[in-house]
């Protein structure tokens, strides 16, 4: 890799970050709430990829790892009187404690196994906050009080400074996975990735840093899942259901596994996606899902992933 | 002087089911040296050096290991030690440049602390070995898009890359042209200058020119072992080839 690319790309990842940064004076308020929202979910889905993408990770749980986030942030708002910087802090020490935890023992699966390991995991986790549906109010969820959605004495309920919150995690997140991909680590991830025997055989050894990998995208998507019960007000059960699961999955392949701006980007894509069809037709999903198979045959790696296939080669 | 021993097993055996693949084998292997596992088909070759390796746990016996017990160390602690492998069957990095594939192998050894190597020194000694198999040209090229001759001199300069004590090769010139396998019989010389070099060979040429010492495995036990010399002579041992 020469230094020149090494510039080009971080120029782009800044500049990235600088147009959405631009685009909070420009954009009109439904658009700019939206956006808040996805660099949010892009946070989230950056946190997948860091084990799906980079680690060849295939999680079918992550959903936990940000509910326990937004249930940890929400819970000791609700209960503690706890306010929002202590909870984006606790809600990514419990998304990493919990990652910890389930790696040491889903880690020891591989393939198809992994992926019902994790499912299971985090449908344990899903029915726990029904367990203490006195305190979690199960489905129906609860809201976090507005004393509490206060940033440096800042509402979070104000769109300025949710977009600008939104905003600084997810330029964290871009420069964590930036970080990881140009990094010795984020390079033995990819060997990991590619052959995991031969990369055990070169004398590394595989399961601490896949479980540093899944340490890593769950604290991540412990902040984002904090963040994202801060800045809107609601923690529910929904976001640690399946779906949610799914999601991150689903943005990380449209936009692009293995590439740090490729999370966003289908997450942008598929928000609006549903967004736009829905004021259509109440058979949005119908769209959204025809729109996915035309991506799959003509960006097969997803958006980014094809543009560094034909014509970006540097793009980390 | 009697040379110091590198490695060596004790009633290594392993079983698959009824099956016992290596069957009490006592192993001893002196640094320095340029030894060759031999055997019939199903002679359990491959199945010993994955246990040497740590690939395989053993269902008995014990693995020495430059004076260590190594027995319950996993695969990965072997090599850090100074055992490397490389697969009968092509394995490298694919999608990755040939460069990345020795970067990989070197980086563990050169990093210092949490953040890995300075990238310079990486890069020199990962061109340093690929120099040594003649591939430094092929720096920037995908691993995969190599020739299949290529591909195995990569496994080898990824061994190299670890710079180990000791270099398994499992039938390294499995599938290459005759000019390839004259030049792969003088790189496994120059390797031998700083490494000891367990080869697992069927062709017999290869074999004839390049060990010191040959052992001879049929059905998990180490039917003969000498000199290449020796070998040819043995009668228990053209019984196990011919099947007479």
């Amino acid at each position: 890799m020469s230094r020149g690319s090494f510039n080009k790309a971080a120029a782009l990842h800044l500049s990235a970050v600088g147009v959405l940064f631009a685009l909070h004076f420009i954009l009109p308020d439904y658009h700019h709430g939206n956006l808040a929202r996805i660099m949010v979910l892009a946070s989230f889905a950056m946190a997948y990829n860091i084990s799906f993408g980079y680690t060849g990770l295939l999680s079918l749980g992550h959903a936990m790892f940000f509910a326990a986030g937004l249930y940890t942030a929400g819970l000791m708002a609700q209960f503690a009187g706890l306010g929002a910087a202590g909870g984006i802090i606790l809600g990514l020490a419990a998304g990493f404690a919990l990652a910890v935890a389930v790696g040491c023992l889903a880690l020891r699966t591989t393939g198809v196994a992994f992926m019902i390991v994790t499912l299971m995991f985090a449908q344990a986790a899903f029915l726990t906050i029904f367990y203490f549906g006195e305190y979690t109010r199960g489905d129906e969820g609860f809201i976090i009080p507005s004393l509490q959605r206060h940033l440096f004495g800042l509402s979070l309920a104000e769109p300025a400074v949710r977009y600008f919150v939104a905003l600084t995690l997810f330029a964290l997140c871009v420069a964590v996975s930036y970080g990881v991909a140009r990094s010795s680590l984020g390079r033995v991830f990819a060997a990991i990735r590619e052959n995991e025997e031969r990369t055990r055989m070169l004398g590394y050894n595989v399961f601490l840093y896949k479980l540093a990998a899944l340490a890593i995208s769950g604290a991540m998507a412990g902040a984002a899942g904090a963040a994202y019960g801060l800045l809107f007000g609601y923690v529910g059960s929904t976001f640690a259901s399946i779906q949610y699961s799914i999601f991150p999955l689903l943005w990380v392949l449209m936009g692009g596994a293995a590439t740090v701006l490729g999370p966003f980007a289908g997450t942008l894509l598929m928000f609006y996606l549903v967004d736009i069809s829905s004021a259509f037709t109440t058979a949005n999903m119908l769209i959204v899902g025809l729109a996915l198979i035309g991506l799959i045959l003509f960006f097969p790696k997803g958006i980014l992933g094809t543009l560094r296939e034909r014509v970006a080669p540097w793009l980390p | 002087m009697a040379a110091v021993t590198l490695l060596s097993t004790e009633n290594l055996s392993k079983s698959f089911g009824g099956l016992r693949a290596v069957d009490g084998v006592n192993f001893a292997f002196p640094a320095g040296e340029i030894r060759a596992l031999i055997g019939p088909n199903g002679a359990g070759k491959t199945t010993f050096v994955n246990l040497l390796s740590g690939r395989l746990p053993p269902s008995a016996g014990r693995v020495f290991f430059n004076g260590e017990d190594v027995t319950r160390l996993p695969a990965y602690a072997r090599v850090n030690r100074g055992i490397a492998y490389t697969f009968q069957i092509t394995s490298i990095f694919a999608a990755m440049t040939v460069l990345d594939n020795v970067g990989l192998s070197a980086q563990r050894r050169l990093s210092k602390g949490s953040f890995g190597p300075d990238p310079d020194t990486l890069e020199h000694a990962a061109l340093s070995a690929l120099e040594r198999v003649g591939l430094s040209k092929r720096r920037n090229d995908i691993a995969g898009n190599l020739s299949y001759g290529h591909q195995r001199l990569l496994e080898v300069a990824m061994g190299l890359g670890l710079e180990p004590k000791l270099l398994i090769l499992d039938e390294p010139t499995q599938g290459l042209a005759d000019e390839e396998i004259a030049a792969f019989v003088s790189l496994v010389r120059d390797i031998a200058r700083e490494a000891s070099v367990l080869l697992i060979e069927h062709n017999m040429d290869v074999v004839m020119e390049l060990a010191e010492t040959i052992t001879v495995l049929d059905r998990g036990c180490i039917l003969a072992q000498g000199t290449p010399e020796e070998i040819r002579r043995d009668e228990a041992v053209k019984r196990a080839y011919l099947g007479t």
